[in-house]
């Protein structure tokens, strides 16, 4: 019963262990770990949310592929924004305006740099992944998709990643066609190589499942969908925040992710584009910033990536990645990735040696991200939620806006939980607790 | 521990009364929780301005099944009229639970489906069935 435990948690379980890897000459982590082992158990005193109470127990946060968690040196970046930093950026001239332009711009180089951009004037800044579509939808959709034209998806899309595009092709009188996934989850290149035959404009797909983890061989679909012609954008709102991730290596055309999975602030976002790209798209919205020279009658463009970044930003929030993107570089990303495969390792096989009759979706540690979606035998995934939040163990249960996975695989909804830096194999034995009650409560013998 | 899960709730759950279909139902309406895939179909067999039959389908969580059983039981025997005075307070007082905000969606659910049958009812049609639809926008 999880009232034993209660000493317990929060505490290193006997498997947790400090991953040694060299972390590089990365720029000095705020949190002073630049070169030490990482350690998740070590680094949870800098998320002071994990220090908090739930339903009067430590609370077990599983829930971070919905939203990161916040280290001291993001909080503290927000913080010293809005004290000493605040001027709207690009709008002044006195001393303040110009200290805060550099902030915002400086804010940009370092996450252009985290994701391997060329040039930091390639990534425009935008509230989260969903906006980051949306302008390409928008903006690069309007302009280059018509009658005929077909875009390739694929069946585990998030619906940030599939609705944008059911709006263009109704416009448009365009076509979709979707990539399947086979039953571990991982998309099936036979058919994409037979959908790049139709000649598609645009192949989009995500470079981590929210929902059965799978990372997709980006690399290798970019140079297919290259190949055929087609345009690639990747939906990276679970890849940045887990994996080491150079677009220029991808090679892709367009790559959109969320700050408040990787760490920042809610309302820090990128949209990575090509240079070109973005030169010969229209404005997606207008309004100040965006501008030239406007006239009563007619406007010109500023340049990109400001274009595309009418009215004034949460600037907050962006020197708020800006810090995020020094503490995870600091930790290294070769160091996350290799503390979040083994903590799902041990999740899968913790999870199926002790609650039998559980299905768990997805592939092998190896090709999945820190997202185990899971379903008890009989219990509906809201119940099992609900009994878990009386042990403090915060997870999804529902569709995790991918409807059409759940269609494909006949279910209405799955329990998920999701892994981020500061999740340890400690986290994974409360949950196990926690589901061994929900078998109690609703098992057969119950 | 749990408020929620009293032995009824899930006595309920596990063998839900009025599971089952009407052949030839003179309401029926499929509802369903977008968010959390929950989904219903009650069908009503009208006789007299009395709800003489009634059965439910459908899968989701132990708060909406024993919701669907809790209120199929209820409202067999009632007045039509009376049925579509039902307020989801008196649904929570059937329940007899503390349904936090998160799950009142899933509680209410039966009503809403119940409500909806209702007023999709063809009125002179006694044995017609009302063609179902979905309560949300998708499918
Ligand atoms: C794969 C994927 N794409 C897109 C999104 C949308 O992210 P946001 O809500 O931050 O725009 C999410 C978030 O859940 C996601 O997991």
């Amino acid at each position: 019963m999880a009232e034993t435990m209660t000493g317990a948690r929060a505490l290193r379980s006997a498997g947790d262990p400090a991953v040694e890897v060299a972390t590089g000459d990365g720029p000095a982590s705020a949190a002073g770990r630049a070169g030490r082992p990482f350690d998740p158990v070590a680094l949870r005193a800098d998320f002071p949310i994990l220090s908090t109470l739930s339903h009067g127990r430590p609370l077990i946060y599983l829930d971070s592929a919905a939203t990161s968690q916040k280290p001291l040196t993001v909080i503290d970046a927000v913080d010293r924004w809005n004290r000493v930093q605040n001027a709207n950026p690009h709008r002044g001239i006195y001393e303040l305006a110009e200290s805060a332009t550099n902030a915002y711009e400086e804010a940009r180089a370092r996450a252009a740099a985290f994701i391997g951009a060329p040039d930091a004037r390639e990534l425009v800044f935008v509230r989260n992944a969903t906006e980051a579509i949306n302008l390409v939808a928008y903006a690069w959709g309007r302009q280059s998709i018509g009658r005929g034209d077909v875009i390739v998806l694929t069946e585990m899309e998030h619906h940030a990643n599939l609705v944008p595009w059911q709006i263009l092709v109704q416009e448009a009188d365009a076509d979709l066609e979707f990539i399947p996934f086979d039953d571990e989850g991982r998309l099936r290149l036979d058919v994409l190589d037979v959908l790049l035959r139709l000649k598609p404009k645009l192949v989009a797909f995500t470079h981590v499942s929210n929902t059965l983890g799978t990372i997709n061989p980006v690399r290798e679909m970019t140079e297919m969908a290259h190949a055929a012609g087609a345009l690639v954008l990747i939906d990276g709102a679970q890849a940045v925040p887990h994996l080491p991730v150079d677009v220029a290596e991808i090679g892709c055309d367009f790559y959109a992710f969320s700050g408040h999975k990787m760490l920042a602030p809610m309302g820090s976002g990128g949209l990575w584009a090509r240079r070109e790209l973005l030169e010969a798209m229209p404005p997606f919205l207008a309004g100040g910033d965006m501008i030239r020279e406007v006239h009563l009658r007619r406007s010109s463009w500023n340049d990109v990536p400001w274009k595309f970044e009418a009215g004034t930003p949460d600037a907050a929030a962006a020197v708020g990645l800006a810090a995020a993107v020094d503490y995870l570089a600091a930790l290294g990303m070769d160091a996350v990735r290799a503390h979040e495969r083994d903590l799902t390792a041990y999740a899968l096989e913790t999870l199926r040696r002790e609650i039998p009759g559980i299905a768990i979706y997805g592939p092998d540690a190896d090709h999945r991200g820190g997202v185990v979606a899971f379903n008890l035998p009989d219990v509906h995934p809201h119940d099992v939620a609900q009994v878990l939040d009386r042990h403090a163990v915060a997870i999804r249960a529902g569709h995790h806006c991918t409807m059409p996975l759940h269609e494909r695989l006949d279910l209405s909804a799955t329990v998920r939980a999701s892994f981020s830096v500061y999740s340890t194999r400690a986290d994974v034995d409360v949950l196990v607790e926690g589901l061994h009650d929900v078998m109690r409560i609703f098992g057969p013998g119950a | 521990m749990d408020d929620l899960y009293r032995d009824y709730i899930l006595e309920h759950y596990r063998r839900p009364h009025n599971f089952g279909v009407l052949e030839s139902p003179d309401a029926s309406f499929e509802g369903n929780n977008p968010l959390c895939g929950d989904r219903i179909t009650i069908m009503l067999g009208i006789r007299d301005g009395v709800v003489a039959e009634v059965a439910f389908t459908g899968r989701g969580c132990a708060i909406s099944q024993a919701s669907a059983s809790l209120l199929t039981d209820e409202i067999r025997g009632k007045r039509v009229e009376e049925v579509r005075q039902m307020t989801p307070d008196d649904l929570l007082d059937l329940l007899g639970i503390e349904v936090s905000p998160a799950r009142l969606k899933c509680a209410l659910l039966s009503l809403d489906t119940v409500s909806h049958a209702l007023a999709e009812r063809r009125p002179d049609g006694p044995g017609e069935p009302a063609a179902p639809a979905a309560a949300g926008g998708e499918s």
